[in-house]
């Protein structure tokens, strides 16, 4: 049974998460995936003002497909989110919350999730067209050179994730593999 | 000698990109519901249901299946009696892809320089892969693939001595460290003989075949058998997360090669087997 969350409620409550809750969050997610990573780490590194307030903020690896008129966002499933780990722990030092992706990460996570009291979950990848019926609304906030790999704020009600690592150092991936 | 205006070929090639991309295709389909059918696990039907009910928001609202509308992968299969007019064919192709992309809502996932790594913004240029045949036909293979797959994919070259065991293993060891972040259930691609440049799309051939249907050659049906049975006895399951369906199928794809070597490439797909053909 999925437990519903508001992405508010979410991060205030991100300690008492744990792998393997399925969850239905509503409120605001960030778009991010690996040019925007790069640039975001970049911004960081020289002391520069982001384009967005990372406090608190969930973050989800997906590069949405363009909207067809009268939709609210085009497809948006989750990208592969390994490839972001080595921005990870830098993002959830400037006080990333939570991040949502596909499949799963380093050990670096593992460890950065418990320093830093963050979660990483999953959505199904490949469903791109039913998740984005999820979006009521979405905007660029940032990065709008980047074509697909912006970053969009994105307007969701109960969009279904399930948590892989949370703040105590359990991992999803690691139970379902000693699991056979 | 027969003769097709380039023009209709991108007018194909645009619409072919469209559909693709919008529909799951009906062996997939069976092969998903067979699945379900064989899971216990709550969270393997879960997501094979999420899938399937994907399908159909897609198909009923024209939009793509998945955000990663891929790399185009176009086969093309050209009667050599053919007489293209007009544009190159490669041209033709293109301006078709870029055509489908920009006008079917679809993301444009390729830059210009793999370092440089701006946007092409068309998803231009196509991976075009051309094969003469007898005839005055051109039969077109639109599949879109995706980037988190490609990532999965891999190449060996294998001693001859090594053989069926070394491959078996070659692809146990690359769906346990790939398959997770590759979408499962994955339908898996295996490419055997040719040479180094041609075994990957030996692979990504082998992809081409219905999902469910058996190779002419008994002894590779039996190969293929064996080679999905260790497969989802690996148990990674839906997404990661555990079931008996770790792939929908493996498909083994096999060419004459030198006598000092066995290439072997892996073509990894998700269950998100896209793939569309039309005949001009």
């Amino acid at each position: 049974m999925a437990l519903s969350f508001a992405i508010s409620e979410f991060v205030q409550q991100i300690t008492s998460i744990r792998a393997g809750d399925d969850l239905l969050l509503s409120g605001t997610l960030f778009t991010a995936r690996d040019a925007a990573h790069k640039r975001l780490a970049q911004l960081i590194a020289d002391k520069q003002l982001l384009p967005l307030e990372l406090a608190n903020t969930v973050i989800y690896y997906c590069g949405p497909a363009p909207a067809r008129p009268g939709d609210a966002v085009g497809p948006c499933g989750p990208t592969t989110s390994t490839r972001m780990d080595p921005y990870t722990p830098l993002l959830l030092s400037q006080g990333v919350r939570a991040t949502i992706g596909k499949g799963k990460r380093s050990a670096s996570i593992t460890d950065a999730c418990r320093t830093y009291q963050a979660v990483y979950c999953v959505a199904t990848g490949g469903v791109a067209a039913l998740l984005s019926r999820k979006v009521k609304r979405s905007e660029i906030v940032a990065f709008a050179d980047l074509g697909p790999e912006a970053i969009w704020r994105l307007e969701v009600v109960d969009f279904p994730v399930t948590v892989a690592l949370d703040s105590q150092g359990n991992d999803l991936f690691r139970a379902s593999e000693a699991g056979h | 000698m027969r003769t097709i205006p380039a023009a209709e070929i991108t007018e194909t090639v645009a619409r072919l990109c469209q559909q693709a991309n919008y529909l799951l295709p009906q062996d997939v389909r069976a092969a998903l519901t067979k699945a379900l059918h064989k899971e216990e696990s709550p969270r393997a039907r879960e997501i094979l249901t999420q899938i399937s009910d994907n399908a159909h928001v897609a198909q009923e609202r024209s939009i793509a299946l998945c955000q990663d509308t891929g790399i185009a992968e176009i086969f093309l299969n050209l009667g050599q009696d053919v007489h293209i007019e007009g544009d190159l064919l490669q041209d033709a192709v293109n301006k078709g892809v870029a055509l489908g992309y920009t006008m079917g809502y679809l993301r444009t996932s390729i830059v210009a320089d793999p370092l440089d790594r701006v946007n092409t913004n068309d998803n231009t240029p196509a991976q075009l892969t051309i094969a003469i045949v007898p005839g005055d036909r051109l039969e077109i293979v639109v599949l879109p693939k995706g980037g988190g797959t490609e990532n999965a994919s891999a190449l060996r070259m294998f001693p001859p001595s090594a053989g069926w065991p070394a491959i078996v293993e070659f692809v146990l060891e690359t769906v346990r460290e790939k398959g997770i972040n590759s979408c499962p259930p994955l339908v898996v691609g295996v490419g055997i003989g040719g040479s180094f440049s041609a075994v990957g799309k030996l692979a990504k051939t082998a992809l081409l075949r219905p999902v469910g249907s058996a190779p002419a050659d008994g002894a590779y049906a039996a190969r293929e058998r064996e080679l999905l049975d260790a497969v989802n006895a690996l148990g990674i399951g839906p997404m990661g997360l555990g079931g008996r369906t770790t792939a929908l199928a493996v498909h083994i794809a096999h060419a004459p090669c030198h006598i000092a070597c066995l290439p072997v490439a892996i073509a990894m797909h998700c269950h998100s087997l896209r793939r569309m053909t039309e005949t001009i």
